[in-house]
């Protein structure tokens, strides 16, 4: 048994690590909702936003979370034109082609990133990196609890656009019902990209916010992407507050799992979650309402 | 390899070529009008390298690569095998991507495709399964990084290595932890085990927790963590409730910036860390990236001789290349050229001819702290580790004596 005086620190941390994930499923919650895209390639773009962050950072001397002005744009452009150039032409409208469409991107990104970037593993020392703020005796990291608040920040703005823009009733209009949309005007292959672009800007923020406490190399994203998918399952698939309350849950569930049977065993508490939920309400936490 | 005298096969299918090549001379010069000395070029030996260059430990295993390549080029820059009419070493590169099965089916394939020697496989697991694979065609396998003692324990007449095993590590490891605690006066007492789940790092917790008490240390807790681990908060704060003088980890690297970074968030201050197989203070990059988080950490590990001229040219060059040089570089750079030397006094390629001059190997081209190689059922006994100490942003070698290039400093906090 853990010392009791550890489990109030260790649930507080697994609610920064959870809004880390909370950032990775949102872009994924979004792709899926609307798109129906089941991304594969979710990790390999989130670890090239992660080298992106990098690169900014060592070559330009640009902070990561300055980077937030540069990265999410960036990101947004390459998603829009993955989803037109690439993903939307070779997939001819059919799903299981999507899954392969991506799976194929994912390998050749990680692939291309290990010629270009070799297989080191790198981090950022910025002056924040080992600084702390303490919450009830517990000692949370500044950049944990930075990307705890960008997890809310970036949900209730994903909430925003789809409730209250044109482009938001636009693409809830096409996840809802395609032809209808198409007939009113809706130009369904640009908002499809504008989606799938948006789901890649939330990586952008999410590597901007990641990267002061974890480190890239260009397998990073697997790490991310399985605990992602159980995330958005967990939530209900296109729910953002599904997403956000998922990853606060999974993150707690990490880490009281690995306090009370062994880190290494600790995750298998993540994937218990994943199993029931499938079971007892395969739609998630908040699918219903999505 | 430079004192064996140089011979030359005389096959039928030589002298074929050499009378082909003579006559292309002779057009040559009668063309050109220039002399031209052309000879049979010797059939390329080949040898294989397996390592996880994607995966998660894609990093080491590109390292190891780096490494076996220079090797291989150095080798072919000197004049190739000497005693084979300068056969130039051609190396085969396969990816195990972290997976002994994928490693195996490698193995498999370079066999089929006339390999002559493999070098393999950077961790334990890999290294089991392709010495293993390498056996049932008695191809000649040398161990790069693998530190399993079972690897070398199984009697396989093929497998051998040139590096310590965890066994030799975890002995000297203790015994050298147990002097630098009585020359400070043995302040410390206990000691946390945080390791990887691996066969490295189970393997090397398991021999730990039974050596430690034995020099008046109490290991109060171990820890495995899975590969990969995301946050060490929960396992730093278990360290801060049993507050043990010592923080020993094994893990990779990915891993252990993780672990050094929370320790460091969480202001565990301990005595010291002191890493086995795998730390701050073998790891340049580390070094170089967090050098205050650095300073004074110490490991026990694989690392070259500092005083020897061969070793730091060796690493000019690596670094040269932009490479960091880490250990992975250099075991395996050695494995190569270890391999190269057997075939060097075999004269052959015959897999008996090589796992012999392997097996009487006196080999000291090495730079290591070893002495010349003397191998035993597969296992170079002249291997160990050292000691090494972050101190003022470098890595210094603290013991065993002979090698040291620096002091103690133990505690590093009170």
């Amino acid at each position: 048994m853990p010392d009791s005086a550890i489990i109030i620190p260790s649930v507080l941390n697994g609610l920064t690590t959870g809004g880390l994930y909370a950032l990775v499923a949102l872009g994924l919650t979004l792709i899926y909702g609307v798109l129906h895209i089941i991304n594969f390639a979710h990790g390999a773009l989130l670890m090239l936003g992660l080298y992106a962050v990098y690169f900014l950072n060592v070559q330009f001397g640009i902070d990561p979370y300055v980077a937030l002005l540069i990265v999410p744009p960036a990101m947004f452009a390459l998603g829009y034109a993955l989803q037109r150039g690439i993903i939307g032409r070779a997939s001819h409208g059919r799903d299981e082609n999507i899954l392969l469409v991506t799976l194929g991107l994912s390998i050749i990104i990680e692939n291309l990133s290990l010629f270009f970037f070799r297989s080191d593993t790198r981090t950022v020392d910025t002056p924040y990196s080992f600084d702390v703020i303490e919450i009830f005796g517990a000692f949370l990291p500044y950049p944990k609890v930075v990307a705890f608040i960008g997890a809310l920040v970036t949900a209730a703005l994903l909430w925003l656009l789809m409730s209250r823009t044109d482009l938001g009733r636009a693409i809830r209009a096409l996840a809802k019902e395609r032809k209808g949309a198409q007939l009113v005007g809706i130009n369904a292959d640009h908002v499809f990209a504008m989606s799938f672009g948006l789901g890649i800007a939330c990586l952008g923020v999410a590597a901007c916010l990641l990267l002061p406490s974890y480190y890239v190399n260009p397998q990073v994203g697997g790490g991310f992407v399985l605990i992602a998918f159980t995330i958005v399952v967990l939530g209900g698939m296109g729910s953002f507050v599904g997403a956000l309350i998922g990853g606060l849950i999974i993150g707690v569930v990490e880490a009281l799992g690995g306090l009370f049977l062994g880190e290494s065993l600790g995750q298998i508490g993540i994937f218990l979650i994943f199993i029931l939920v499938l079971i007892f309400r395969p739609t998630g936490l908040f699918g219903a309402k999505a | 390899m430079a004192d064996t005298k140089s011979t030359k096969t005389n096959s039928p299918g030589v002298r074929r070529r050499e009378f082909l090549a003579t006559g292309a001379a002779a057009l040559g010069v009668g063309i050109t009008g220039f002399p031209a000395v052309l000879r049979a070029q010797a059939a390329p030996v080949k040898i294989g390298l397996i390592h996880p260059v994607s995966g998660f430990i894609a990093f080491s295993g590109s390292q190891c690569r780096a490494g076996a390549e220079m090797a291989i080029a150095d080798i072919n820059a000197a004049g190739g095998i000497k005693s084979m009419g300068g056969a130039m070493i051609e190396a085969m590169l396969a990816d195990s991507q972290g997976k002994p099965d994928i490693g195996a089916a490698e193995v498999t394939k370079m066999t089929e495709a006339g390999v002559h020697g493999i070098v393999a496989g950077y961790s334990s697991a890999i290294s089991l399964a392709t010495s293993q694979e390498a056996a049932k065609t008695n191809t000649p396998h040398v161990v790069d990084v693998g530190v399993s003692d079972s690897i070398v324990t199984r009697g396989l007449a093929n497998t051998f290595r040139f590096s310590p095993g965890y066994g030799k590590v975890a002995e000297m490891a203790v015994s050298n932890l147990d002097t630098i605690n009585k020359t400070a006066g043995s302040p410390a007492k206990t000691a946390m085990i945080v390791h990887e789940e691996s066969l490295f790092g189970t393997g090397t917790a398991e021999l730990l927790s039974k050596q430690l008490p034995g020099i008046g240390i109490e290991v109060v807790d171990v820890i495995k963590h899975a590969n990969p681990t995301r946050d060490f908060t929960n396992i730093a704060l278990q360290i801060k409730s049993k507050q043990p003088d010592l923080i020993i980890p094994a893990n990779y690297y990915n891993e252990y910036v993780l672990l050094a970074r929370t320790l460091r968030q969480q202001k565990i201050e301990a005595m010291g860390i002191y890493s086995v197989l795998g730390g701050a203070a073998s790891n340049l990059q580390f070094v170089n990236e967090f050098p205050e988080a650095a300073e004074l950490i110490m490991d026990c590990n694989h690392w070259y001789d500092p005083k020897s001229d061969l070793a730091l040219a060796r690493r000019k060059a690596a670094e040269a290349k932009g490479l960091i040089y880490t250990y992975e570089i250099f075991l395996a750079y050695n494995a190569v050229a270890f391999l190269a030397d057997a075939i060097e006094r075999a004269g052959s390629t015959e897999p008996d001819a090589i796992n012999a001059a392997m097996a009487s190997s006196t080999w000291d081209q090495h730079g290591m702290p070893y002495g010349p190689t003397k191998i035993v059922n597969g296992q170079n006994e002249s291997a160990q580790p050292v000691n090494t100490q972050v101190q003022k942003g470098a890595i210094e070698v603290i013991y065993p004596a002979e090698f040291a290039s620096a002091e103690t400093v133990f505690p590093m906090k009170m």
